[in-house]
């Protein structure tokens, strides 16, 4: 369980990233966190593990309060939030296993991780994770050998590998196409159900964010807007995070895409049969 | 209608002054700049007779680059060579073991600001001190010899290591150095996991390139007394023993060009 209250960020420039941002994540619910750029999105989910330092403010992971840990507790607070991110941030000249092996870090000493050998229940929750996702044929892959949707996937083993808490995931599907985007969404969604993980997804695209979260909070310049379950994001809701828009155009549109996709499919079946 | 608007658009185009705005600062700076050409020119005082003599053991000099000499002095020569490789070596090795904590603590991505003071001020230390004035410097507190040739290469392999691995520690993708963090890696664990493998071929490539410049080197510095293949063609050149000097230039030459292509193959293999 993840709690945030009165969360402030503001930069040494002097900009405000965050004000007095507050919500409770329960266990197993998958959030998804929209708003325009540079609305706070990447620092909220930054403060969480404090890659980005709060200005104020307090976030709980269960009981501990992850504000006030020493540089020490901080690294084991870390090892329990997985994270994955935008351009995947694989270690790009590293093996596929090395990079999910990396998740690891924060519980083996040094000499282990530098000569790589890692723990017999590590590898073997690698191997598992791999398969889990799809990947077991590029084990030894360097990582910058992959695709960007295998990439993503290698991303999500990696933070699985931590035996994480919670998930936080900054914009999963940014540079994948829609077809790879709804995968790696329904992946990240499935494993979050599976192990009954908490999620908080950083994610622009509103309508994958409807179709696939169980809860949507909105930011507008760093201020919370709305919190509620998708069905309630109604145009109104939109118009207050985003903006003026013409909301029900742009929803008829992934409307029509999802039925030119539904046509497709029903082509290549079409096709497949003739064949 | 075409034909107007091509009468209402200028059709001469110069390229604007890109420097020096004024037409007259112009003119006045290139006829300084002439005159203090020809001024200087007239100062160097030539003395023909030399310039005669200078032509004359020239010609010598050439001439004993046609027939080197490998045999009369091979002793010294081979004495030499060994010496001025193992200088190389163990300066490089050395000087890159030294160099890399160096450059990890003048990066400004890693370092506190104190550290990075400290190790910039090192940095810029080495490059300052051209290798013949350290050699000298070190000439004179440790005598003649390898020595004190290996402790110049040492010290200039860190000046030039440690400033090029800092400047790409800087230049990483920092994305992936979060990440590794994100995982609660450890300091340790995010240098090995994070940093190292973004710098790695570029480590390797630089030294190799140094190895090839510290062979170079070595044979320059040893003219001022610090050992090796250097000393070798300084005591041949002060005998005018220039057979003997033409074949320890000719053996510098094929090692530099070996070296390099060796050198320049090896990196391209590590990428």
């Amino acid at each position: 369980m993840l709690r945030i209250e009165q969360l402030t960020k503001i930069y040494k420039t002097g900009d405000r990233a965050l004000t007095e941002v507050g919500f409770t994540v329960p266990k197993g619910q998958v959030v998804g966190l929209i708003g325009p750029s540079g609305a706070g999105k990447s620092t909220l989910i930054r403060c969480v593990n404090r890659l980005v330092e709060p200005s104020s403010g307090q976030i709980f992971l269960n009981d501990l309060e992850v504000t006030d840990l020493g540089t020490f507790e901080l690294r084991r607070a870390r090892r329990r939030i997985g994270m994955i991110f935008q351009e995947y941030a694989l270690v790009e000249r590293l093996t596929v296993m090395e990079n999910v092996l990396s998740g690891r870090l924060g519980y083996v000493p040094f000499w282990r991780s530098f000569s790589r050998r890692f723990p017999a229940e590590d590898i073997a929750k690698a191997y598992r994770l791999l398969d889990r996702v799809g990947l077991s044929d590029h084990v030894d892959k360097r990582a910058d050998a992959l695709s960007g949707g295998q990439r993503q996937r290698v991303g999500i083993a990696r933070a699985l590998e931590q035996d994480p808490e919670l998930l936080l995931v900054d914009e999963p599907t940014a540079s994948l196409d829609p077809k790879t985007s709804r995968q790696i969404m329904r992946l990240i969604v499935e494993i979050c159900r599976e192990n009954e993980l908490p999620a908080i997804i950083n994610i622009h695209d509103v309508v994958l964010a409807q179709q696939f979260a169980d809860r949507i909070i909105g930011l507008q310049a760093g201020r919370l807007v709305f919190d509620g379950p998708p069905a309630h994001l109604t145009e109104a809701a939109l118009t207050s995070i985003y903006g003026e828009e013409d909301w029900a155009a742009m929803r008829k549109g992934a409307a029509e895409d999802a039925l030119a996709e539904e046509e497709m499919e029903r082509e290549a079946r079409k096709l497949m049969r003739a064949v | 209608m075409s034909v107007a608007n091509l009468q209402t658009f200028p059709s001469t185009w110069k390229k604007p002054p890109q420097m020096i705005k004024s037409r007259r600062w112009r003119i006045i700076l290139m006829i300084g700049a002439v005159c203090y050409l020809t001024l200087a020119l007239g100062s160097v005082e030539i003395n023909w007779t030399r310039v005669i003599d200078g032509i004359e053991r020239g010609q010598r000099f050439i001439q004993g680059f046609l027939e080197p000499d490998f045999t009369t002095r091979w002793r010294d020569i081979r004495s030499g060579l060994i010496e001025s490789l193992t200088m190389t070596f163990t300066s490089t090795v050395v000087g890159v073991l030294i160099s890399v904590p160096i450059g990890i603590g003048a990066a400004r991505n890693l370092a506190p600001p104190w550290l990075y003071l400290i190790c910039r001020s090192i940095i810029a230390a080495s490059r300052a001190l051209q290798e013949i004035i350290v050699a000298i410097f070190f000439v004179a507190l440790f005598g003649f010899g390898a020595f004190a040739g290996f402790l110049t290469l040492s010290f200039a392999t860190i000046g030039f290591i440690g400033k090029l691995l800092a400047e790409d520690i800087e230049d990483i993708d920092e994305s992936q150095a979060e990440a590794i963090r994100a995982t609660g890696a450890s300091w340790r664990q995010l240098i090995n996991y994070g940093i190292q493998p973004q710098v790695m071929p570029r480590l390797i490539g630089l030294s190799l390139y140094r190895l090839d410049i510290n062979f170079r080197e070595s044979a320059v510095i040893g003219i001022v007394g610090a050992g090796g293949i250097g000393a070798a063609l300084s005591t041949s050149l002060s005998r005018y023993e220039y057979d003997s000097a033409g074949a320890i230039l000719l053996i510098i030459i094929a090692i530099v060009m070996t070296a390099e292509y060796l050198s320049g193959h090896l990196r391209r293999l590590v990428k």
